[in-house]
């Protein structure tokens, strides 16, 4: 069922999620519940019921037949969400039968590409990353101007069908100086143009281009197709961009098309601030980067995702660069913005609610509020703390903390020698 | 901005090292044990002293650095992890004339000593980093900065990292921001002989000996498995065995040329022989005044690497990289070989597959000598994160280690391999004041270097106005006061 989903149409379409009907309902009680979408409530309850969240608060009932857990002393949020990965496309970055990242695509485009073509259940870095109370990213494309669709999965899921959620969700794009061998900024910039202008003279002329009577278009059918969310401002446009002329730009040409852009990387996007936040572009940005690591980034600094914020910007904190082996390290850079001025908050929404708006799931994940997915976790205390333990991890309503490679190699290495 | 694995999988390719040491010569007893006729040689030999025997100059390239004068200070009430001893709480640390004068809970703070009130914070060691390519592979990046590798024969021991060092970095200003004091930068990993290591201060210098610590010894980096294999596979070595044969090649013609030198220089008698740069360097491993700091993923290589070093009398220093160290941690333990980790990076390549985040505890527990490094400008500013994350990961897997001891990860144990823990790596009376004040627990994400000293002087002051910190030649005009 999937499979004919998957392969009718880029267009924007919510996958079913396939929730694993939990028989018997779930009540966390007593813990410190942090529901993103409303204030805290201590000593509070969550109820998860048929795979979802049946009820959060400080006074709900425990259903008739539950599986209580008590969460005394613990914290209680929405399931983590890291919305700049690469897992389940990257499994040894090294070796490249491993590796489904880039599309070869036209010209430097790959608009069709489907990043979940390549995505593999079977990789162990799920494990990983779900252990440590992730239980959504977002999957990247990357390579090239324009890299293909990005989709969004949770981190649970036996197939492919199971760990989407939503596909696509972006079409991840960059412009940055050493984008697709390109000799200069101007270059990119109209070869984008370029790009949508086709798409939308395509979109128009369908009839006549199937006819052959259109003139050359740029990229082939299926990438003009697949651009054509994003020229109808259904689908945004996740643009990998560090130099605040750049983003300056890239909203300029967003304006002008009238296409939804989010900004990914965005190292000196606190120098624009302001333009982000009357243009209502999201950024995805890591917290641990104050390197002027090129001259994209020579303003990089700690304090990005709290002054974008600050100026009313909607903040994804990431972990920096696309991640698959430690997607888990969004959590440290929540801390570190939270180090750098970010209201602690603010951080936790940075990496559930506002993740799930910025990618159009918002209706199923991102906070504890009753009807969405019971992605949820209990933690020791402080899920940005390094010595906070995850203690229940669900995804859909089902316990999800299993043993890993990782792990299976930390308990025979134990006593080594032994 | 690179992803991750690429940042380590470049700064692995790219790594080689070199750091000096000061005074005490290694005992050649310490390089172990060769045939009969070396063991010989090696007595009638004068005894090493700092730098090569075998070189006109020894120091041809000496440091200039000069601690600048500074008043003493103490700071009161602060929780001292000293990596010399257990957890003091509310202790006073005094310093006076660029040292530790005192340290404890009961310290006696002469009148007239400028006081920081501690209370809440935290006080270690300067942190070190024993793996760093800074200056060697300097921001901005891009070729004009990428100086790391000398990636054109697979045995460069005759090249010094401190030649490519950039002290206009502008990486240096934010690791020391990180609280971290001391320095070796290495070569990168393209060859099994990377080149010579130079320990730095993390100190403003218009030239790179402003930065070198005085008296270090140099380092000599080598390297293991994927790299070199991939970087020399068309002229080769393109296998690990070949790798291997690699080593035992370019040792066998050492070992003859420290034969020919020390026999030279027993009597000076006779025409000197001709230098060779490489060789020198290789030599100076054989004599202990070099130590060797060797990139090596894989427990089954670093066993093959120990034998290596048995066959021709040398020892090696810290394997780094080690993310199967604990595979092996009782046979580093015993060999006496540091190992110098990353918390939890792994999965990049097929010999970084089996990292796992216990690695250090589990090394921590068999007696071994975990070291927490960077390899990464990034990682190298929260070395204190990086420990709370593998202190975090072994009291999951039940083998918690105490602040006191995680403290050494980024301490007590790089210093030890940098030869150079008599004099840096503790908070203990007599030592370098390299002191960090942080703003609470290291070991928290919330935390911040506050203040940075490096032997007595301030360095790195969060408390002060922006403009007045440590701004690179390279900043100026590019990079905004503010971001840092």
């Amino acid at each position: 069922m999937v499979r004919s989903i998957l392969s009718t149409s880029v267009v924007g379409l919510a996958l079913a999620a396939a929730a694993p009907a939990a028989a018997q309902p779930i009540a966390i009680v007593g813990g410190r519940v942090h529901p993103v979408s409303g204030p805290v409530i201590e000593n509070g309850t969550v109820v998860i019921d048929g795979g979802r969240i049946a009820a959060v608060g400080a006074s709900v009932p425990v259903p008739a037949g539950a599986r209580v857990i008590d969460a005394k002393g613990k914290w209680v949020t929405p399931g983590l969400i890291n919305a700049l990965t690469a897992l389940g496309v990257s499994e040894v970055g090294a070796v490249p039968a491993t590796v489904d990242t880039a599309a070869e695509g036209e010209h430097g485009i790959a608009a069709a590409h489907r990043v979940w073509d390549g995505l593999n259940p079977a990789s162990p870095l799920w494990a990983i990353a779900r252990n440590e109370g992730i239980t959504s990213v977002v999957v990247v494309p990357s390579g090239g101007l324009v890299a293909g669709l990005a989709s969004f999965a949770d981190t649970a899921g036996a197939t492919r069908t199971a760990l989407l959620r939503k596909a696509p969700v972006a079409m991840a794009a960059a412009l940055t100086a050493d984008t697709a061998g390109a000799p200069s900024r101007g270059d990119l910039l109209l070869r984008l143009r370029r790009l949508l202008d086709d798409a939308k003279a395509y979109g128009a002329r369908k009839p006549d281009f199937e006819r052959a009577a259109t003139r050359d278009f740029v990229v082939s059918r299926p990438h003009l197709e697949a651009m054509q969310p994003v020229v109808a401002g259904r689908l945004p446009l996740l643009v990998a961009v560090d130099r605040a002329a750049d983003i300056q730009a890239l909203l300029d040409l967003a304006r002008e098309y009238g296409i939804e852009v989010i900004v990914q990387g965005g190292a000196e996007a606190w120098r624009v601030a302001p333009a982000l936040a009357a243009a209502k572009v999201p950024v995805l940005t890591g917290a641990l980067d104050n390197i002027p690591s090129g001259f994209d980034a020579l303003g990089a600094r700690q304090e990005n995702a709290a002054l974008l914020r600050r100026a009313g910007v909607a903040v994804i904190v990431t972990a920096g660069s696309v991640e698959s082996f430690n997607v888990r390290n969004v959590k440290q850079h929540a801390g570190n913005a939270v180090a750098y001025g970010l209201a602690w908050d603010e951080a936790l929404r940075a990496v559930t609610l506002a993740p799930a708006e910025a990618f159009g799931v918002a209706d199923t994940v991102g906070s504890l509020a009753p009807g969405k997915a019971a992605n949820v976790v209990v933690w020791s205390g402080d899920p940005f703390e390094f010595s906070t333990t995850v203690e229940q991890v669900f995804v859909k309503g089902a316990p999800v903390l299993a043993t890993s490679r990782q792990d299976l190699l930390s308990e025979r290495y134990r006593t080594p020698g032994k | 901005v690179l992803p991750t694995l690429m940042i380590a999988a470049a700064a692995c390719q790219a790594r080689a090292q070199t750091p000096p040491r000061p005074t005490p010569p290694a005992p050649a007893a310490e390089a172990t044990a060769g045939d009969a006729e070396s063991d010989t040689a090696r007595k009638k030999a004068p005894a090493p002293g700092r730098g090569g025997l075998s070189v006109p100059n020894d120091d041809p390239f000496p440091s200039t650095y000069k601690a600048p004068a500074a008043a003493p200070f103490a700071i009161r009430n602060a929780t001292l992890l000293t990596a010399a001893g257990p957890v003091v709480t509310g202790g006073t640390i005094l310093v006076r004339d660029g040292k530790i004068a005192a340290v404890g809970a009961a310290v006696d703070v002469p009148a007239g000593t400028t006081v920081i009130d501690g209370t809440g914070k935290f006080v270690t060691p300067g942190i070190i980093d024993d793996h760093s390519h800074l200056g060697v592979y300097a921001a901005p990046g891009g070729q004009a900065e990428s100086d790391g590798n000398e990636a054109t024969r697979p045995n460069t021991a005759e090249v010094w990292a401190e030649h490519s060092v950039w002290p206009q970095d502008p990486q240096f200003p934010r690791v020391l921001a990180g609280g971290v004091t001391t320095i070796q930068v290495l070569p990168g990993s393209a060859n099994l002989f990377g080149g010579r290591s130079s320990v730095l201060k993390v100190v403003p210098g218009r030239t790179v000996q402003d930065m070198k610590f005085p008296g270090a010894r140099y380092g000599l980096k080598m390297a293991c498995g994927e790299n070199p294999k991939r970087v020399y596979r068309q002229r080769g070595p393109s296998t690990r065995m070949g790798n291997v044969a690699g080593y035992r090649a370019a040792w066998i013609e050492a070992e003859q040329y420290r034969r020919k030198w020390d026999s030279y220089l027993g009597d000076r008698t006779g025409s000197a022989p001709e230098r060779n740069l490489a060789m020198e360097t290789l030599a100076e491993v054989l004599r202990g005044n070099i130590l060797v700091h060797n990139h090596c993923y894989r427990a089954d290589e670093m066993a093959q690497m120990l034998d290596v070093a048995r066959e021709f009398g040398y020892t090696i220093r810290s394997f780094h990289h080690v993310v199967e160290g604990y595979k092996i941690a009782d046979r580093l333990a015993s060999a006496g070989v540091a190992a110098s980790i990353w918390a939890d990076w792994g999965g990049f390549k097929m010999e970084a597959l089996d990292g796992i985040k216990a690695n250090a505890a589990i090394l921590q527990q068999a007696g071994a000598r975990p070291i927490i490094h960077s390899d990464d400008p990034s990682g190298a500013q929260r070395l204190n994160q990086e420990a709370a994350k593998a202190m975090a990961a072994g009291a999951a897997l039940g083998l918690p280690v105490a602040p006191a001891d995680a403290i050494a990860w980024i301490t007590r144990n790089p210093a030890w391999a940098l030869g150079l823990d008599d004099r840096v790596g503790s908070l203990e009376a007599g030592k370098n004041a390299d002191v960090v004040l942080w703003s609470g627990d290291p070991f928290s994400v919330y935390t911040r270097a506050e203040k940075v000293w490096i032997d007595g002087a301030l360095r790195f002051d969060r408390t002060a106005p922006p403009e007045t910190w440590w701004r690179t030649d390279f900043e100026l005009g590019f990079v905004p006061v503010e971001a840092r």
